[in-house]
């Protein structure tokens, strides 16, 4: 993570004044590696080096901050004023006291006691930066039963692979399948556990509370070569390019579904043509497109592709017969 | 040594960094509040400066710049008989982060709650936090294999205007749609906290044209975000609860009521699984006892299991669902018996 090449002023301050005390207790650390630590490119680390070189409390030689990286060892000296960190600042407290309380409801996280500890000597050192904290609280899922957690998380660290029966709800549909666990995330309030499925024969993503029975093989887990973890920041939705495109018109009590799901295209239609959204979104099954428009009941039209307009009505139909006997 | 720009004077920028630097390790090294003439004195910087008026509006803003940053930076009488004449310096009691020895497994959940961060936009205070309380700890293994991921978004392009507006207590005005309307209304409102609920950040605030609390999805805030007025402006009271607040939003607590459904083999996954008993009719129907406690909720999500699932009981439940599967055969051109 290299910093923004539009760095303020302030912004690079407050970084040096977090270096120094870091270097200064890590005299003769590869100029490499202390970049990568301090999460900045060498080239940046050299320029730091030779701005706090400048700098001091007087400007007479003895009177300079000590910076020396020849051979690719990092030495700095004479900067007693700055050898302790400046307090943490506001958001720096927050993120990191946030954190720790959001990992206090993991369910059943076994480390919950050294989280306690970590808050309680956070806060101290913190003081008063600490108070806004309060007043922002995060979840990073808590939708999971504590043994499913710990049984999985388990298997990760034994490399054991996993036996799941999982129940997609949207598809209802449920599967037996054989995992090598990868990774436990926890993400948009859900925990997932990311592995190489030897059914799809392919990385793949379960969600935690969507497991049914789970069964820990002993059988080695460790996933093949060529399973790499997926790239999550844009969240778990992954398209594909032979994904259908779907339009679907939302009448105003259903653009609900705008927020819910990943859509790519919305757009607003006219109250004098009855208000709502009309919106696009690409899915490779349309299995839970059909359910989704039996809940809507009217509130939303699949305007395309005709086929799956159809399936709508054919299944709503089908429904429908099992009422009219009576 | 060449200067960061491969020769030349150095850049605007990095001038002032080197400027805010000195001044910094000229207050903290002081022992007695420093007048202006003599900080224009040791700092080079501002000795270079043309004027004393240059000199005098570069350092207010420097000052400014540096309490935002969270340098203690006090304003002290130099002496009892130039009580007119300010004096600057910086304790360092004040300055430095206390002492505090982490254990190895703190530190683990500490680089934990750090990382939750990575990839939203409080990475950077989050790692810079992370590097501060580990400078001046000996290399450890903290990074012990915990096992799991947690991690946070903040996608919504609201998040960190209101983020900042909540920490800092300052009132807002924003653009707000709800679902049900057509267009944005203004919203002013004394920003209480900020809640993250599955996957969504929402905003509690009072709202101060309703005269009452309200939980503000920040996904829905349009436009521009604007402050009102001076940080500390309102008290959030005490008994607020921000996360039963913003869960409340749209789930209504009510007594249970009893369905009986009868399901296809083979589906109604989710439903098998909450029923309170499950048994076979035949190879092709199961029946179910369900509890429920909204009708219209319970009505959609039966709903949407199609010809897989035909409710048997309460009526106005069957009711709910036939309404709702007729709503779906009008809309896509079929008629209704």
């Amino acid at each position: 993570m290299t910093p923004p090449t539009t760095e303020s002023a302030t912004a690079r301050l407050g970084r040096l004044l977090t270096m120094v005390p870091w270097l200064v207790n890590r005299q003769g650390i590869d100029l490499r590696r202390a970049a990568d630590e301090l999460g900045v490119s060498t080239d940046q680390l050299e320029a730091d080096l030779r701005l706090l070189f400048l700098c001091g409390y007087g400007q007479m030689p003895d009177e300079l901050i000590e910076a020396d990286w020849e051979g690719g060892r990092v030495f700095v000296g004479n900067a007693d004023e700055i050898s302790r960190p400046l307090r943490l600042g506001v958001d720096e407290a927050v993120t990191l006291i946030v954190g720790l309380r959001a990992l206090r409801e993991v369910p059943g996280l076994d480390e919950r006691d050294a989280v306690d500890r970590a808050l309680a000597k956070l806060e101290s050192a913190a003081g008063e930066a600490a108070a806004p904290a309060s007043r922002v609280r995060a979840e990073v899922g808590s939708r999971v039963e504590a043994d499913v957690l710990s049984r999985v998380r388990g298997a990760l660290a034994d490399h054991r692979r996993l036996h799941l029966r999982y129940v997609v709800p949207a598809r209802d549909e449920a599967t037996e399948r054989d995992v090598d666990p990868m990774r436990v995330v926890g993400m948009d309030g859900a925990w997932y556990l990311e592995g190489w499925c030897h059914r799809a024969e392919d990385v793949r993503l379960f969600r935690l509370d969507r497991i049914e029975d789970l069964v820990v093989l002993d059988v080695d887990g460790t996933p093949p070569q060529q399973a790499h973890e997926r790239d999550l920041s844009e969240g778990t939705f992954r398209p594909a390019p032979d994904d259908v495109t779907v339009v679907l018109r939302l009448l105003p009590g259903a653009t609900w579904v705008a927020d819910h799901y990943a859509v790519d295209d919305v757009e607003e239609v006219p109250a004098s043509e009855g208000g709502g959204l009309r919106v696009s979104l690409r899915t490779a099954d349309t299995a839970w497109l059909r359910r989704l428009l039996w809940r809507l009941g009217g509130a939303g039209r699949v305007e395309s592709p005709a086929d799956l307009a159809a399936e709508v009505l054919g299944g709503a139909d089908a429904a429908l017969a099992a009422y009219s006997r009576a | 040594m060449s200067s960061e720009n491969g020769g030349g004077a150095p850049s605007g920028a990095q001038a002032k960094t080197e400027r805010l630097l000195n001044l910094v390790l000229v207050l903290l090294y002081t022992r007695r509040p420093l007048s202006k003439a003599q900080i224009r004195r040791l700092v080079p910087q501002y000795a270079a400066n043309a004027s004393v008026e240059a000199f005098e509006r570069m350092f207010e803003r420097d000052k400014d710049e540096l309490r935002e940053l969270g340098v203690p930076l006090v304003t002290e009488d130099i002496d009892a008989l130039w009580e007119d004449e300010p004096g600057y310096r910086i304790h360092q009691r004040d300055y430095a982060l206390p002492d505090i020895a982490f254990e190895p497994d703190e530190l683990a959940v500490l680089g934990l709650a750090s990382r939750t961060w990575a990839q939203a936009s409080l990475a950077g205070p989050a790692a810079q936090a992370l590097r501060k309380l580990r400078a001046a700890g000996v290399e450890r293994d903290a990074e012990a294999l915990i096992g799991i991921e947690p991690r946070l978004r903040t996608t919504e392009p609201a998040f960190d205007a209101v983020k900042d507006a909540v920490v800092r207590r300052v009132r807002l005005r924003f653009g707000y749609r709800r679902p049900e309307d057509a267009e944005a209304s203004e919203r002013h409102v004394q920003p209480w906290s900020l809640v993250s609920w599955n996957g969504r950040w929402y905003l509690t605030a009072y709202d101060e044209d309703r005269e009452a609390p309200r939980v503000f999805r920040l996904s829905r805030i349009s436009g521009a975000v604007r402050t009102v007025g001076r940080p500390g402006a309102f008290e959030v009271p005490e008994d607020h609860e921000p996360h039963v607040m913003a869960r409340r939003e749209g789930t209504p607590a009510t007594q249970p009521s009893p369905a009986v459904v009868r399901v296809r083999q083979g589906a109604g996954h989710s439903l098998r699984r909450r029923a309170r008993t499950v048994g076979d009719v035949d190879d092709t129907w199961s029946l179910l006892d369900l509890d429920y406690h909204d009708l219209d909720m319970q009505a959609e999500e039966l709903a949407s299991y199609g010809a897989d699932v035909v409710v048997e009981q309460p009526p106005e439940l069957v009711d709910a669902v036939v309404e709702r599967l007729r709503g779906a055969v009008l809309a896509h051109g079929g008629a209704v018996r």
